[in-house]
């Protein structure tokens, strides 16, 4: 237990050390959160779909989650490359738990920085339909985030070298991100689009988040639920899988 | 204490490691010497569960490191040729995650991290992000993590890489010191032949994957009738260069394992 703890404080020690990363990672999502919500605002509520800010603030905070959460297991990239993987591999410690505290401290850092950009949704105006649904969101948080985490350490168990990072970043996070409905609704899309956007683990828990915040579902509550769980079941086998065979 | 049986390696075609055998004894301070390439990193990563032979038998202290991996990883400390530390966390909190990671108790790990770092001359530095430090006090904080456990075998791959004259008398003062208190055997590599004349009780010359000579200095010098160890291992190993071109192919096996996935 020592170990998943201790690894998992070294990831928040080095989220709160990261100043500037704070910020430039709150940036980018408040960016989208301004610049689409009141850009798209009018077009949308011209078609009749009601706020746009509305809309779209749970997408954001489903957003903010995934890229930090799946960056956090990635980043073992450069644990590699500066070599303290190393160190951790060679502990007389089973590796499912180094690979457990590495990815629990990501998923904690995504649930903070998940906490932080509601915040400032509600700061620019977004509105819950209860206050009641903030700790219900906060469930589906810890959920995605989770999951990505997860996802992230396979990953990061895989890939060598920024070629690699890039590569998964456009081909696999941002699609990921695109395809999830957390810009738009996935109702009266093609039916090719359809069918990848329910194959998107993301779309169930931007669903859950924007069901519990707003009261508008794509999905019935149990199934965003049971696909989260069973997600977080897999990318875990499979993150400890990939993670325990790592060599270097 | 250690005992290596027809050890092989192979990369993909490429076989970095030719069947060796050899036996260190406890309380031995053991040498591995060897041009650029020989396979000297490779073994010491196979000796300590970082990459799966494929082929040969190892003991670590009567185990099989690879099936009592946890017994075997708790009886050695190992300082790797590249460098292995935590550059955002400091220098005591480095000590800290690593005491954590070999169950060193609370109580023994603060006074073994202060006498270590103590030591090591790195106690006033102890607050510093370890980024902050130069290479050779890098060095000093990998080689005093690597102690905190109190590991029977010591593994040291190119520990002095990079170190001052001053440094570098202190570690081996400090290892030889260790070795003769408390029996630690020790399995170290080495550019500088004048240091594993020092220190080593026995010295291996491994060239290609292979070793081609094992015995004491004095027994090395005569076999080859030189009179100093860097003449045995030039007579030994030969004068050419090794390894040429090894960065593009390197480069080559890079591409093609990213597009296979692994
Ligand atoms: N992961 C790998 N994949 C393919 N080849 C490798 C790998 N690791 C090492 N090699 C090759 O195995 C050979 C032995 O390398 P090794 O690092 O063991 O040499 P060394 O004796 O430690 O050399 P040096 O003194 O330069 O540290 C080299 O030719 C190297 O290119
Ligand atoms: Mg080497």
């Amino acid at each position: 237990m020592g170990a998943i703890y201790i690894l998992w404080l070294r990831e928040m020690k080095r989220y709160i050390r990261s100043r500037v990363q704070i910020v430039v990672s709150l940036g980018q999502p408040a960016l989208y959160l301004l610049a689409l919500g009141f850009g798209f605002g009018p077009v949308f509520q011209k078609a009749g779909e009601g706020s746009y800010l509305q809309f779209m603030a749970p997408g954001v905070i489903g957003m903010t989650v995934l890229f930090s959460s799946i960056f956090s297991g990635i980043a073992m990239l450069w644990d590699r490359q500066f070599g303290f993987l190393k160190e951790t591999l060679v502990a007389p410690v089973p590796r499912i738990q180094i690979m457990i505290g590495r990815t629990l401290g990501g998923a904690t850092v995504a649930m903070i920085q998940g906490v932080l950009i509601l915040v400032i949704c509600l700061v620019a105006g977004f509105r819950p339909q209860h206050w009641i649904a903030v700790p219900a969101a906060f469930v589906f948080v810890m959920m995605i985030a989770v999951v990505f985490a997860a996802l992230g350490t396979g990953i990061g168990s895989i890939i060598k070298d920024m070629q690699g990072f890039q590569l998964i970043m456009n081909f696999l996070v941002m699609p990921i991100f695109f395809l999830s409905g957390a810009l738009y609704p996935l109702k009266n899309l093609p039916r090719v689009l359809t069918w990848i956007t329910n194959a998107d683990p993301l779309s169930y828990g931007v669903d859950g988040l924007r069901g519990v915040l707003t009261g508008l579902w794509a999905f019935p509550y149990a199934l965003d639920v049971a696909v989260l769980c069973g997600l977080a079941a897999v990318f875990l086998t499979m993150g400890a899988w990939l993670f325990s065979r790592i060599q270097l | 204490m250690i005992r290596v049986e027809n050890l092989t390696k192979t990369f993909d075609q490429f076989t970095a490691v030719k069947g060796i055998s050899f036996d260190v004894e406890q309380g031995e301070i053991f040498a591995f010497l060897g041009p650029n390439g020989a396979g000297k990193t490779t073994t010491i990563k196979m000796l300590t569960t970082l990459l799966r032979p494929t082929s040969g038998a190892i003991h670590l202290n009567g185990l099989d490191p690879w099936v009592k991996q946890k017994e075997a990883r708790q009886s050695f400390g190992i300082v790797f040729q590249d460098p292995s530390l935590d550059n955002e966390q400091t220098a005591y909190e480095n000590m800290e995650l690593h005491g954590v990671l070999y169950h060193v108790p609370r109580k023994v790990r603060a006074e073994r991290i202060e006498r270590l770092l103590t030591t090591f001359e790195l106690w006033e530095r102890r607050n510093d992000y370890a980024k902050t430090f130069s290479g050779g006090m890098k060095r000093r904080l990998e080689i005093a993590r690597g102690l905190l456990h109190t590991p029977k075998i010591l593994f040291l791959d190119e520990p002095t890489l990079g170190l001052d004259p001053q440094s570098r008398n202190q570690l081996w003062t400090h290892v030889k010191h260790l070795n003769e208190t408390e029996q630690t055997t020790v399995f170290l590599t080495t550019h500088y032949m004048d240091e594993a004349d020092r220190v080593a009780h026995r010295i291996a010359i491994m060239d290609h994957g292979a070793i081609v000579a094992q015995g004491t200095s004095a027994e090395l010098k005569e076999r080859t009738g030189s009179d100093s160890l860097e003449g045995a291992f030039l007579a030994l190993t030969g004068e050419s260069l090794r390894d040429e071109g090894a960065d593009s192919k390197d480069q080559m096996r890079q591409f093609a394992k990213m597009w296979r996935g692994r």
